[in-house]
């Protein structure tokens, strides 16, 4: 499994591809938004949370879309899967290189989100980098069972928002409530149900995603 | 599904159904009394809880025959859920229209934010996915594995989603609280106009069910036949 990550993380490395375009789709968004939501205004606390929120979800359903299309150049999907290992272990390898990729792109969102909202820098910036790790371990974790699907159908670059954002509703309003909370610095226990929730939600598709991807991907 | 109880039921379940709806329909119209306080429009309600109620029941029916699907791998559990989501997807369109009209006059706004209105919502815009998703690959053996992922995951999402909109909600003031709770259905022939509705909902989707599976049956059929005319007539082309 160690391998399987290694493989793709080395794959972006050297490309550099994925993660480049990425940033410039998140970056491209905040940009977007600011102009949606008045950043200068005494609103930019309310619409902060919520534009950061898009475009990770965003960055991140085209950064899991590219990560199955680029496997099926060449049949290396194929390849993938003539490996001598189970396919819930492709499934959870997919997953946490996916995961990598777009908590490693938050590292450069999240201080250009800070300088374009006016926000102070403050320990609450910690909550907000914890928020987006558990949303995005679920956006990864169902999102890569989706990705799978629809790399294989007819109109695949927009089926996939189409199955993912109805069902990450959960994450994409747990997220904002608790981006929100760590951004007027108070303490995260009040919110400490939202943080289950992710957990939960993580949790409970990481095993439906492990149970179900043999049939996401077989011929 | 077995040919007795097949014919058994493209017999009976229209007429019950027909039936069943038409005595629904004046027990609504004639028969009930208003709510008290509450108006005319409060009469939807025989039929956007029942609707409601069946949505669903047609969405865990999805569920299980995916999950039937992908373990047995059987066509006639692929062939339930695809008619189940269908028929869902309808009732579930009636749930949000009903409602709406009820909303209007009522809390004078057309949608609001409630945790129950958007759970419903959402829940439509993910079996909107799923068709769309079966639209997109055919039907096809993994047409009907992809669609029975969705189904599945889809299910299991729905506790979660109702949850998290319920929290989102209650933080903030909501508009209005406790529908259901303020009418109560106190006189007797309001709980047999309601219990009416529901047999008329549950038959109407028996009924739905078993046409649009008739459906897929005979299409399966025809591609069948149509393949084989095929081949027959390449080979006659190769002999002469």
């Amino acid at each position: 499994m160690l391998a399987l990550i290694r493989k793709d993380l080395q794959i972006e490395l050297r490309t550099k591809e994925a993660l480049a375009s990425l940033l410039l789709l998140a970056l491209l968004m905040l940009v977007v938004l600011s102009f949606a939501f008045d950043p200068t205004s005494a609103l930019r606390s309310e619409s902060a949370p919520g534009a950061l929120w898009v475009a990770v979800t965003f960055a991140g359903v085209s950064a899991l879309n590219r990560s199955f299309v680029a496997e099926r150049e060449n049949d290396c999907l194929q390849g993938l899967l003539l490996c001598p290992v189970d396919r819930g272990t492709i499934y959870l390898a997919k997953t946490i290189a996916n995961f990598l990729f777009m908590m490693a792109a938050q590292l450069v969102t999240v201080p250009i989100f800070v300088f374009f909202f006016n926000l102070p820098l403050s320990w609450g910036l910690v909550g907000v980098v914890a928020s987006l790790g558990l949303g995005v371990f679920g956006l990864s974790a169902v999102g890569t069972l989706f990705a799978a699907v629809s790399v294989r159908t007819r109109a695949r670059e927009i089926m996939l928002p189409l199955l993912l954002l109805p069902l990450i509703v959960p994450v994409f309003i747990a997220g904002v409530k608790v981006t929100a909370r760590a951004l007027a610095d108070k303490p995260l226990a009040d919110v400490a149900h939202w943080l289950h929730l992710m957990i939960g939600f993580d949790v409970v598709f990481l095993v439906v995603g492990w149970l179900v991807f043999e049939y996401a991907v077989e011929e | 599904m077995n040919e007795s109880v097949r014919k058994w039921a493209d017999t009976f379940l229209p007429p019950a159904a027909l039936c069943a709806m038409s005595a629904a329909i004046y027990l609504v119209f004639e028969y009930v009394p208003t709510a008290q306080g509450e108006g005319v429009v409060q009469r939807i309600f025989y039929f956007h809880v029942p609707i409601a109620t069946m949505t669903y029941v047609a969405f865990g029916v999805v569920a299980v025959a995916s999950a039937m699907f992908l373990w047995r791998g059987t066509l006639g559990w692929d062939r339930i859920a695809h008619a189940s989501a269908e028929i869902g997807m309808l009732f579930c369109s009636l749930v949000l229209i009903t409602g709406m009209m009820w909303a209007r006059p009522r809390w004078n706004t057309w949608w609001t934010w409630d945790a129950r209105l958007t759970t419903t919502l959402i829940l439509w815009l993910i079996y909107a996915g799923y068709l769309m998703l079966r639209g997109s690959v055919g039907p096809t053996d993994q047409g009907a594995r992809y669609a029975a992922i969705l189904g599945i995951v889809g299910a299991v999402d729905i506790p979660i989603i109702n949850r998290s909109v319920y929290w989102w909600r209650t933080i903030h003031p909501a508009v209005i609280v406790g529908r259901e709770g303020t009418s109560g259905l106190t006189d007797p022939r309001m709980q047999v106009t309601l219990a009416v509705c529901f047999v008329a909902m549950i038959l109407l989707y028996l009924w739905l069910l078993v046409v649009r599976l008739d459906g897929m049956r005979l299409r399966d059929r025809v591609e069948e036949l149509r393949q084989r005319a095929l081949r027959e007539a390449s080979a006659l082309g190769t002999a002469a």
